[in-house]
């Protein structure tokens, strides 16, 4: 929705005419090679053109000094006239094809350029930055948004150029016949030019609100498609069919008020053009008689006429589409400059020390942005190879460790430190390398259960991945799917149940071999015995690395050597389980409790 | 064989053109009526402006002197024209945009039916992303040639005027005309032909490269936790490269093909200058009649695009058709029978399964087609309340979807109150069962709407009780909106935990005979969760009506309020009974409820192991430190 709303207010067209150029110099200065060979183009372009003014200055050529001369038609003088304009044409053809050429290698060498880094830039951004944008808006950042431009750039972009150059030349040739009638011509245009500029305007909002409403209407559909169980399960495919024909509906009439307005802009072109073309008859037969203009150059004159004609009918789309491909660049150049907070330090960066990682938290406190603080002042330390359950009601803040500890966040105040050196520091090569996490949401991408678990280390073979899934204990479960390694997941892993999905999310992470293992939830879906099992595997697979689990069922808290009882944002109680059950009417007291209200 | 192939692929193209012209006949008799008066007027143009140059230019620079009355009337004559070829731009633009967008909104409607008809097997079988594009894109591509399509009708009517009126004029430059158009027509036919593969290409590519952004981000979260920016970036810069280059190839076909298109007519321009003099020399035509045809060869360059405009769409026009017409011809609804079950008393409904057999056909062809169920059978009583218990990956949400029907069994039956679910009709099935899934769905709606998805007899009243028993009131009274706060797309304006009671709430408030919860309380408190199970319960709960009960669930806090277990693994039912019996009897059971507790005790048994060798631990942590 945000989105959309950014999209008709980047289309105000105030605000457009001055930021129009900062788009284009900000876009040039990011791709500089877009400026490669630039004069060679321009110069090729302006050659193009000259073609075509030649046939209407042969046809006055033609008629003054070979059709209409004393003695009848001079076949000599058409002939010549004729060979040259050829030539000419020869010339102007070769140089268009070389212009385009040119453009086209140079245009979507240098847009691809812009589309990857975008790609990379995106990935480079926070977490909380990525997930504040809407679905989708971040893709059609490297996609639709690119796309436009390149496509302005293939069709539009050629013909303004060519247009504005063939607007430039054909005034300059009519100069040249005759300055009166060119004020006619120009006079005949002027009221349609404001007319055009008055429309261009309105067709800009109203493609603005055929883009909002196509945003509403894939939404829609969407939801149809992504919620149709729920809508076969409570029988509402009469109110989800409303719903769509609305929005059908709604697009529809949002694109036939654009393109009536854009109607009424080549309309206005074709009158200017009828009254132009009046206008230089009356005018130059006046002109004629008192002999300042020739036939041929009459005849040539009303030629010149259909070739202003062209550029200004068309122009109100140009320039529709020229904008929207400006507004893509901006938006597509808004997210370059977007500085990821949470930066790679880079080569200046510092690696992990090998072996085992300790953490140590120091005076940590994160809110997110405009919100309340849901760490308060953290202190800890968890020595190397200790095994760490970290509880707590839902939204108390325990998932946030998870989050400051695997760095997809920074602290609003204090430091996180592994091993002695402050996590900011590190070179994100070594951090993602050494420590893992595994989110509750275990993405799975559209690939094969052996391609997904190798995400990370694509160099195993298929033996060294069953011998992972062995090590886990989910051998039998690997050989209960129909292909094994090779079985699909589906979308989003979506052709596995979900706790499914969290075991290959787990395998992914294991295989990583990490030096500190988060857990964030990560087997919440699977059932009690597989999950006691893995817990039981894990332990013995990651004896000497250091674990941390953010856990929903206490069975992991009673596992681990340490548990750390997060309540509202504070630590409220750390030390083995059995030593903290003792106070049952503590935070772990009960939540042990409960728990044991529901295990029991 | 590959011209065999483009030959069928425009056969096709005008099929589908015949059928959008079929569909919507009046609107195009008017954009092609404003096209052929568009082109008529563009050759009659050409005639007159010869003619105010011969009739009237070449006399009065001749005598010397103005004549008011014809130059008004030359004037007035060109001006005419124009205001009528407005006319005609109106008629034909309007009536192609017009057509096209109907036809668009049509076919749109079309698809979303058909997704709403079609059964969920059919929507597992197919990706989300496709199913939106066949709404979306490839309807628009199917109709693309629309636009243009009355354009080059018209254009067609005109250059056959345009080579009569020639013939009219003079057979010599008939001749020229004769070989200009034909060329110019078949330039065109050469560009769209070999300009349509690029463009299939490079449309193919934008699709991939979006896909591999889409799920690229869309799993954002893995490449940062695992360090793969760069091999995701190579991942898509691969992909963009390949974009880049079918780009280019489209590029420099445009860079030959436009600047011919635009030479050849000038050509036939300077061919009309050389043979008309010669035929003026013979008297045999007039300057007027030079002037005219030279002109109306540079005025009918730019209409003969339209036609190349429409070759060049078809290729992408049948293939966008073929994608459409895959969904709209997609058999396997499922359809839903006349019986009801609406007893005047809203008492609990009777579930039973019989033998029932479930697989899901495979994705791809090559794969075999698993067999998730196999003689299942069971029965939950009205009134009771029954808990399906089994390791992951067992069926046990397939067995949920059954329930209320939202897949159809291979063989066997679902009843409910004894009648098969497959002879109910939509309407009693749904206010008959409610199911709540594992993960929450929310609309882009109200927080009102989502709960009363527009059921008739859910007022504000109704929706808050619903609220209160799934324990979401608070939240929700604290909303800044209340009930009509919008919780955004997907719901992401909200918690996990929070979608999950709003889900639960909206099965609650429709009053279900029979209630199926897929593991859907995991983020509701257990004593919630027991609060809602009891008031459904009782014959005369909070929402005065009592429900039947199949529960999905790990937590033995649930499980303990079932009256009955089924206990299944790989999809078939190992035993049923009461927990304890179960407990006593099935150890496949008894190591999956009491899995916690098991590993509780053997890691008292170790800690009594640890206690007695504590020298290592402690060996180990002074050489680590």
């Amino acid at each position: 929705m945000s989105a959309s709303a950014t999209d008709v207010e980047a289309e105000r067209p105030t605000e457009q005419a001055e930021s129009t150029w900062r788009t284009l110099r900000r876009g040039l200065a990011l791709s500089p090679e877009l400026k490669t060979g630039l004069a060679g183009t321009v110069v090729l372009a302006l050659v193009y053109m000259v073609g075509r003014v030649a046939v209407p200055v042969a046809v006055q050529r033609g008629i003054d000094n070979g059709l209409t001369v004393e003695g009848g038609p001079d076949m000599g003088v058409v002939a010549t006239v004729v060979a040259i304009t050829a030539a000419v044409l020869a010339i102007t053809t070769t140089c268009g094809y070389l212009m385009m050429r040119r453009l086209f290698t140079v245009s979507e060498t240098a847009l691809a350029g812009v589309r990857t880094r975008a790609f990379r830039h995106v990935h480079d951004l926070s977490m909380l930055h990525q997930q504040s944008e809407r679905r989708g808006s971040l893709v059609s950042r490297v996609t639709s948004d690119v796309d436009q431009i390149t496509q302005f750039l293939q069709w539009g972009g050629v013909i303004l150029i060519v247009n504005l150059g063939q607007l430039v030349i054909t005034t300059a040739v009519m100069l040249a016949y005759s300055w009166q009638l060119t004020l006619v011509v120009l006079g005949a245009f002027a009221p349609a030019v404001l007319v055009i500029r008055l429309l261009q305007r309105r067709l800009a909002a109203a493609y603005g609100l055929v883009r909002q409403r196509m945003g509403t209407l894939l939404g829609t559909i969407g939801e149809s498609v992504v919620g149709a169980p729920v809508i076969r399960a409570y029988g509402i495919a009469g109110r989800t069919a409303r719903r769509l024909d609305a929005a059908i509906e709604g697009q529809r009439q949002a694109q036939q008020r654009a393109i009536r307005i854009s109607i009424l802009g080549s309309s206005v072109g074709e009158l200017a053009a009828g009254l132009a073309l009046a206008g230089v008859v009356v005018l130059g037969v006046i002109l004629g008689v008192d002999g300042s203009l020739s036939i041929g150059q009459l005849t040539a004159f009303l030629f010149l006429v259909t070739l202003f004609i062209q550029p200004v009918q068309i122009a109100t789309e140009v320039l529709n589409e020229a904008q929207n491909a400006i507004a893509g660049w901006r938006r597509v150049l808004d997210v370059l400059d977007v500085a990821p907070d949470v930066a790679d330090p880079g080569e200046q960066g510092r690696e992990l020390p090998p072996g085992p990682l300790d953490i140590r938290f120091a005076g940590v406190t994160f809110a997110y942005p405009g919100g309340p603080p849901v760490l308060h002042d953290v202190s800890l330390e968890i020595p190397a190879k200790s095994r760490v359950a970290v509880v707590g009601e839902t939204g108390s803040g325990k998932t946030t460790f998870a989050k400051l500890l695997t760095r997809l966040m920074d602290p609003t105040a204090g430091e996180v430190l592994l091993s002695g050196v402050p996590l900011r520091e590190v070179r994100f090569e070594s951090l993602r390398s050494r420590v893992v996490m595994v989110p509750q949401d275990g993405f799975l991408f559209d690939a094969t259960v052996g391609e997904n678990v190798r995400f990370a280390r694509p160099e195993l073979t298929d033996e060294q991945l069953t011998i992972a899934f062995g090590e886990l204990g989910l051998a039998d479960w690997l050989d209960g799917l129909p292909a094994g390694l090779d079985t699909p997941v589906g979308e989003r892993g979506e052709a596995l149940s979900v706790g499914e999905r969290q075991l290959v999310a787990l395998a992914r992470a294991y295989v990583a071999d990490p030096d500190l293992l988060v857990l964030d939830e990560a087997t919440s879906a699977v059932d009690p015995a597989t999950e006691v099992r893995l817990q039981r595997t894990l332990d013995a697979v990651t004896r000497g690395r250091t674990t941390l689990a953010i856990a929903h069922r206490l069975s992991t808290a009673q596992a681990a050597d340490e548990v750390i009882v997060v309540d509202r944002g504070r630590i409220v109680q750390r030390g083995p389980h059995d030593e903290l059950v003792k106070d049952p009417d503590s935070v772990y007291g009960l939540l042990y409790a409960s728990w044991l209200e529901q295990t029991r | 064989m590959a011209s065999g192939t483009s030959r069928d692929v425009l056969g096709r193209g005008l099929r589908v053109l015949g059928r959008a012209i079929r569909e919507q006949p009046r609107i195009f008799a008017v954009a092609v009526t404003g096209s052929v008066l568009f082109g008529l007027l563009v050759i009659a143009s050409a005639y007159v402006v010869g003619g105010v140059v011969g009739e009237v230019v070449v006399p009065a620079i001749a005598r010397g002197s103005v004549p008011a009355g014809a130059l008004a009337l030359a004037a007035a004559a060109l001006f005419g024209i124009s205001v009528l070829r407005v006319v005609g731009i109106f008629g034909r633009r309007l009536g192609a945009g017009y057509m096209q967008y109907r036809l668009q909104a049509a076919y749109r409607r079309r698809v979303t039916r058909r997704y709403l008809d079609l059964p969920l097997s059919w929507h597992h079988r197919n990706a989300t992303g496709t199913l939106l594009s066949n709404a979306n894109s490839d309807v628009e591509a199917a109709w693309y040639p629309i636009a243009p399509l009355p354009f080059a009708v018209g254009t067609v009517v005109m250059l056959v005027g345009a080579v009569v009126s020639l013939f009219l004029t003079d057979w010599a430059l008939a001749l020229v005309g004769l070989a200009v158009f034909p060329a110019l027509f078949a330039l065109n036919v050469v560009y769209s032909r070999r300009m349509a593969p690029r463009q299939a290409r490079a449309q193919r590519l934008r699709a991939e490269v979006s896909g591999i952004a889409h799920e690229s981000f869309d799993g954002a979260l893995v490449v940062k936790t695992m360090g793969r920016e760069a091999q995701e970036t190579v991942r898509f810069a691969a992909r963009a490269g390949e974009l880049r280059d079918a780009l280019i190839s489209v590029g420099r076909l445009r860079g030959v093909f436009d600047p011919m298109l635009e030479t050849l007519p000038s050509l036939g321009t300077l061919a009309v200058l050389v043979v008309g003099a010669l035929r003026l020399r013979q008297g045999a035509i007039s300057v007027t009649e030079l002037v005219s045809v030279a002109f109306l060869f540079t005025v009918l360059a730019f209409p003969v695009r339209a036609i190349g405009w429409v070759l060049a769409e078809l290729p992408r026009s049948v293939a966008g058709w073929d994608r459409v017409a895959r969904v709209l011809d997609a058999t396997g609804e499922m359809p839903y029978g006349e019986r009801t079950l609406d007893p005047a008393e809203p008492t609990p409904a009777t579930l039973a399964f019989h033998d029932v057999h479930f697989g899901y056909e495979p994705a791809e062809a090559h794969l075999p087609g698993t067999e998730v169920l196999g003689a299942v059978s069971f029965t939950v009583p009205a009134g009771k309340t029954v808990a399906l218990v089994g390791p992951t990956g067992a069926g046990k949400s397939t067995i949920a979807s059954l329930a209320v029907r939202l897949v159809d069994p291979r063989s066997g039956t679902v009843t409910l109150d004894g009648v098969d679910v497959r002879d109910l009709t939509a309407a009693s099935l749904a206010s008959t069962v409610a199911l709540v899934a594992q993960v929450p769905f929310v609309f882009d709606d109200t927080v009102r709407a989502n709960i009363t998805l527009d059921r008739p007899g859910i007022g504000d009243e109704e929706v808050w009780a619903a609220l209160r028993l799934a324990e979401a009131d608070g939240f929700v009274a604290a909303l800044p909106d209340g009930l009509d706060t919008m919780v955004g797309e997907r719901g992401t304006s909200l918690s996990g935990g929070q979608r999950q009671r709003l889900t639960l709430a909206r099965a609650l408030a429709g009053r279900p005979r029979l209630l199926v919860l897929d593991d859907a309380t995991s983020a509701v408190d257990p004593r919630v969760e027991a609060a809602i199970l009891a008031g459904l319960r009782a014959p005369t709960g909070d929402t005065g009506a009592a429900a039947s009960i199949l529960v999905v669930a790990y937590r033995r806090a649930t499980i303990a309020l079932a009256d009955e277990v089924i206990y299944v693994e790989q999809g078939r039912v190992i035993a049923r009974g009461t927990h304890p019996d179960l407990l006593a009897t099935v150890p496949g059971y008894a190591d999956l409820v009491t899995a916690y507790e098991q590993a509780e005790h053997d890691r008292e048994q170790t800690r009594t192991y640890d206690e007695v060798t504590p020298l290592t631990s402690g060996l180990e942590v002074e050489v680590d430190r």
